[in-house]
């Protein structure tokens, strides 16, 4: 792997940009590895990078239907934050901060992360109360809160000037979670790929695992995919909406169903926002990008879906709601939308252990799991190189199911 | 957006529904009779094919009646012709 620096950035402009080496290897696909890893987004790449790093696991294979980052890696709002309400779930995200910051220095790959800072605009009283208990839970853990005053919000965004007195849904404060930051999706998954390839671990584009397979015993043995059977004793499936399509092959079933949850960008324009800023009482969100971009997240559709496209009532209710807080916005133009599939578990907290069938790990339920990708990786990466849950991700095990004790996260996510 | 024909009121847009989640078997009458495996799936897992799924929906916003229905989820096409629940 070459270092990306600014000597080789220098060297490589002298002599045209002709000798740049590829960021990773398309080797031939093998019949057997050690691990195999369904899916090449962020938490499937971040697996295979720390497997390879922590653990010295090498002979792995991240095995992508499409093209590397194509995936819902590429289909979300790059939102990174901690601000959790259980105490199982914020470490988790704490440290999936701590490794994001840290990762463009890590992967030696420039992921264009900006820690600006996320503003929640409050406009009811029982999120009000909500989001307090939530500064109180978070300060044990080391995420921050800091509450905000009507003025305060209004100053650090100038353009909210909806939601003054008399209006539907007066402004009643705000809080402000410094913690949060976006970054460049690309990046990410392009960065783990590179540097994982550079420990040896292969990615292998363009070949779909159609079905799982077990032995006479019940293991898992291996996959079938539309390049021939790849054989494995550890499989991981990393597939956000597709998990339960693979893991029906194999009759297992999983308390996961999966939604459509989408997003839009508007027309660049000059930069006036430097933070994120979240409206939990209306239902959307949005950051703007280095390109100029508001990117806007709404809320999912209604009903089990397994489509990457947005519903026009969907765009026109988040449209109109950020139009009553942002009444500047009404001469934005509407850019591009997307949609990604992703699967929800009966509690709203995800799901990453090994199954009932021995060889067979998920990692599933990352409602909102861009933020999650670092800590995701780092967690199973543990789980499938020792075979125990790491500490951060004992609370979703999967036997929780068995034993009804449930981590209940919905309402701190967008899955409302 | 989905165009829901409701058996009282006719084709209407699906704004004027609330998504009233899968419709899931009837309850169990005596849980304890049943394995703990059974109980659990029972309690916790709902098909999530891609393809057709039942589930009900609430026409609040026209006649009142919940209705279930099955719908593909990839195409989102409604399958069949929806029905008032008992």
């Amino acid at each position: 792997m070459q270092h990306y620096s600014f000597l080789s950035l220098a060297r490589n402009a002298l002599t045209g940009h002709k000798n740049w080496p590829e960021a990773w290897r398309s080797p031939p696909l093998k019949s057997e590895y050690d691990v195999i890893i369904i899916g090449a987004g962020g938490h499937g790449l971040a697996t295979a990078y720390y497997l390879a790093k922590n653990h010295g696991v090498t002979n792995v294979a991240v095995l992508e239907k499409g093209w590397l980052g194509g995936g819902n890696v590429a289909r979300n709002t790059v939102t990174i934050r901690s601000n959790y309400m259980r105490d199982e779930s914020i470490p988790f995200y704490v440290k999936s901060v701590e490794l994001f910051d840290g990762l463009s220095k890590d992967l030696n790959y420039n992921l264009m992360h900006s820690k600006r800072g996320m503003m929640d605009v409050v406009q009811t009283y029982p999120r009000m109360r909500d989001i307090r208990r939530r500064m109180l839970a978070m300060d044990i853990y080391g995420s921050t809160y800091e509450p905000m005053s009507v003025e305060d919000v209004r100053r650090k965004v100038p353009a909210l000037t909806g939601g003054q007195e008399g209006s539907r849904l007066p402004l009643l404060g705000g809080m402000f979670h410094p913690d949060a930051a976006v970054n460049r999706h690309d990046a990410v998954a392009w960065g783990y790929a590179r540097k994982a390839d550079s420990y040896g671990v292969e990615v292998h584009q363009k070949t779909a695992v159609q079905s799982l397979m077990r032995d006479a015993r019940g293991n898992i043995c291996g996959v079938e995919t539309n390049r021939g059977t790849v054989r494995a004793k550890k499989v991981a499936v990393v597939v956000s909406g597709h998990t339960t399509t693979l893991t029906d092959t194999v009759d297992l079933k999983l308390p996961l169903r999966t939604f459509n949850l989408t997003a839009f960008v508007s027309e660049p324009v000059k930069p006036f926002i430097d933070v994120v800023v979240n409206c939990p009482d209306i239902g959307v969100y949005f950051s703007q990008s280095d390109k100029g971009e508001l990117v806007i997240g709404g809320a999912p559709d209604a009903g089990q879906s397994f489509r990457r496209d947005i519903k026009q009532h969907v765009f026109e209710d988040s449209v109109c709601a950020l139009l009553e807080l942002f009444p500047s916005f009404k001469k934005l133009k509407m850019l591009r939308q997307w949609g990604g599939h992703l699967d929800i578990s009966h509690d709203a907290t995800p799901i990453l252990d090994q199954t009932d069938i021995p060889g067979l790990f998920v990692s599933a339920g990352w409602w909102g799991g861009y933020k999650a990708i670092p800590a995701g990786g780092y967690t199973l990466a543990h789980l499938l190189a020792t075979g125990q849950r790491h500490d951060l991700a004992e609370p979703f095990g999967i036997e929780r199911f068995k034993n009804l004790q449930f981590v209940s996260e919905s309402g701190t996510t967008t899955a409302r | 957006m989905l165009l829901i024909n409701c058996p009282f009121c006719g084709p209407r847009a699906e704004t004027e529904f609330s998504f009233g989640g899968p419709a899931v078997e009837k309850r169990p009458q005596d849980p304890k009779a049943m394995t703990d495996v059974d109980w659990v799936e029972y309690l916790t897992v709902v098909p999530n094919p891609m393809g057709p799924v039942r589930e009900k929906w609430w026409h609040g916003r026209g006649c009142g009646q919940w209705l279930e229905l099955s719908r593909d989820t990839v195409t989102h096409d409604i399958l069949d012709a929806p029905q008032a629940t008992k």
